[in-house]
């Protein structure tokens, strides 16, 4: 139904395909429209690349001296909003973090990536989905925004929660786990990458999209953009400006080293392999 | 005292296998009871499944055409209008309940709880965050009702030959019409699942091809197993999405699993860490995969491979 994408832009083509929308006529414009503005999340985590510590007093995570970067799947969800604005299918990209004021840099850092226009919510405790959800969802009514992306999952507390929580608020559609979008008629076709193999499903905008690792490959940062992000604006605000209630309900009560696992053997050879098996009955 | 809802998974046919482990995980709240919540537009076989469930109070089955497809914007409203009733909403943490769940419990105005581990109280819960680098134990509000995912991997399945009544229920909500199913695209196997396969090979960047991925196939097939792969083996196109195993593939725990050529980058290690026996094959003697397996042989997977076949196949 969505295929014919490769033809007219989706936002101008003239004559509405009347085989796809038998309600799209030429007075129903809304359905061809461009869109404004997209918002995208960026979370500040520990770098993946590096091992996480826990504080011997289990009451956090190291994270004095240790490398911060934007969520990796938060970098595919801009991806993914740069390209749909590249097309001429957005107008804006607007990116926002909320958290610690640090997280400014990831900001620049995605600013420098090609978004427009940064929003920095300052909240010094912990954020939770909800609270995040509800500062996305106050932004949306504020820059009357038409798409969402999110990362999948926050590397640092796997919640894989905050785009189903904010479509549930925003009573809008969501597509998590997207490792493919297709933008036409005012609706997205999603490939989502789910248990049993590859989803499709059709959502109406505006809508909220969670970014798998296979959506794209986010662009390197080159230095002469990291010099125009400087110029580009971020604001910085409070969940208190924004007048969001933060929703916690859930205590962090202590953090621990997982059990590890018992120290194995190595072999020689095939051979050895094989009879370690049967040693411990497994063949 | 609690009394728990536990949302099925099913393809319409089939109970997915994660909700004998949820109801195991369920167990675990000092004997309160459990329900389970069958979605679908003709769900009698599932509900039948889900009734023989060792512990289980009862299936509520709701029908309703629009839940032919497992549509998180369609079922949550439901989930959420029947949720009044019980002080904990579990699902399992596969791909349907993490799509699921958090729509659920913001229509129920709460946080939640993902992954659950073990069950420490009512409220209390332990579970991995960092993929799996740490283990965060976290207490619900008592005044909060529960809405979870169980991580599978951490359970056993529950025993069958329970007989528990089938109720069905007409749930009486507005569902919204702005999203479509379309299609599925699956490849279909023979081969045991890979969450619940007792035996799994995994193969590495290191096959090089999806040609070379034959060997890894070959020898699965030989011994019975399950085929799971590394994020780059997938993101190469060697083999489909569904086999990647780690913290944004599958959580496994097989009896035994085969690492050939395989790094043991913690994103992979963390989708492992409850297997019985890790058998990692890799010709760096470094790789970091060895600091986590039980038997461990620094070879060529290409001379290795058919070599373990001739010897455990026949
Ligand atoms: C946000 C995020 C999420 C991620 N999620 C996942 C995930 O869910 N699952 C996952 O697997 N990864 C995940 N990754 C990727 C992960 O970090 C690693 O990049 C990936 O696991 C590496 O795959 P590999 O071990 O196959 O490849 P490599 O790291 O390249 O390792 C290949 C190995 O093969 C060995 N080798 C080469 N030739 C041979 C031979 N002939 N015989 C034997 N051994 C040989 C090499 O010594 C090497 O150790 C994620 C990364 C990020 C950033
Ligand atoms: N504090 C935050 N700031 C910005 N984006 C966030 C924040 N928390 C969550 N998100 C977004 O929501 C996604 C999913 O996060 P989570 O539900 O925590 O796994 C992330 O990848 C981000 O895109």
């Amino acid at each position: 139904m969505l295929t014919g994408i490769s033809g007219p832009r989706w936002y101008n083509a003239r004559v509405p395909d009347q085989r796809t929308d038998p309600h799209s006529g030429p007075c129903k414009p809304k359905a061809n429209k461009r869109m404004q503005k997209i918002l995208v999340g960026i979370k500040r985590v520990i770098d993946y690349n590096v091992r996480v510590r826990v504080k011997p007093d289990g009451s956090g995570i190291v994270t004095d001296g240790v490398k911060m970067s934007i969520n990796p799947f938060d970098e595919i969800a801009l991806e993914e909003a740069l390209r749909i604005k590249e097309r001429g299918d957005a107008g804006e990209v607007v990116v926002v973090s909320i958290g610690a004021d640090a997280a400014q840099q990831q900001l620049r850092t995605a600013l420098a990536m090609g978004a427009d226009r940064a929003i920095m919510v300052k909240e010094d405790a912990e954020v939770s989905p909800m609270t995040a959800a509800n500062v996305f969802l106050k932004l949306i009514d504020k820059e009357s925004a038409d798409l969402v992306i999110l990362g999948k999952q926050a590397i640092d507390d796997d919640n894989i929660q905050t785009g189903q929580m904010l479509a549930a608020l925003w009573q809008r559609p969501q597509a998590t786990f997207a490792s493919k979008l297709e933008l036409a008629d005012g609706k997205a076709k999603v490939t989502r990458e789910i248990d049993g193999g590859l989803e499709v499903i059709e959502v109406d905008l505006p809508a909220v999209i969670t970014a798998d690792l296979r959506l794209n490959e986010p662009r390197y940062v080159k230095l002469p953009d990291i010099m125009k992000a400087k110029r580009k604006p971020l604001d910085v605000t409070s969940l208190q400006e924004l007048g969001v209630e933060p929703l916690g309900g859930i205590t962090q009560e202590a953090f621990a080293l997982p059990e590890g696992r018992s120290k194995g053997i190595m072999v020689d050879d095939v051979d050895g392999l094989v009879a370690a098996l049967k040693d411990r009955g497994l063949f | 005292m609690a009394n728990i809802l536990i949302v099925a998974e099913h393809d319409g046919q089939t109970l997915n296998a994660s909700i004998a482990k949820c109801v195991s995980c369920a167990g675990g709240f000092g004997g309160a009871p459990i329900d389970i919540l069958v979605l679908a537009a003709s769900g009698e076989a599932v509900a039948r499944e889900a009734a023989a469930l060792q512990g289980v109070n009862k299936v509520l089955l709701a029908e309703r055409a629009e839940n032919d497809k497992p549509l998180a914007a369609i079922l949550a409203p439901q989930v959420a209008e029947l949720a009044g009733g019980y002080t904990h909403v579990l699902g399992p943490s596969t791909t349907f309940g993490k799509d699921l769940l958090p729509r659920v419990a913001a229509l129920l105005g709460v946080n939640q709880v993902s992954d659950i581990m073990e069950v420490l109280g009512e409220h209390r819960f332990k579970r991995p965050i960092y993929a799996g680098s740490a283990i965060l134990t976290v207490s619900v509000d008592p005044g909060n009702k529960v809405v979870a995912t169980v991580r599978s991997a951490s359970y056993q399945p529950c025993d069958t030959g329970g007989e528990a009544s089938i109720e069905s229920v007409a749930i009486d909500c507005d569902l919204p019409d702005h999203s479509r199913y379309v299609e599925l695209q699956a490849q279909t196997t023979d081969r045991p699942d890979l969450q619940t396969a007792a035996r799994v090979v995994a193969g590495g960047r290191a096959l090089a091809s999806a040609e070379n991925f034959k060997l890894v196939f070959d020898f699965a097939d030989c011994i019975g197993a399950g085929v799971g792969a590394s994020r780059a083996a997938v993101d190469a196109g060697y083999v489909p999405n569904d086999t990647q195993v780690g913290q944004t593939g599958k959580i496994i725990a097989p009896d035994v699993y085969f690492a050939f050529g395989i790094s043991g980058a913690i994103q992979h290690l963390t989708g492992i860490k409850d297997a019985g026996v890790i058998v990692a094959v890799n010709k760096d003697a470094e790789a970091p995969i060895f600091e986590v397996s039980d038997i461990g042989l620094v070879g060529d997977l290409f001379e290795v491979i058919p070599q373990l076949q001739a010897k455990l196949g026949g």
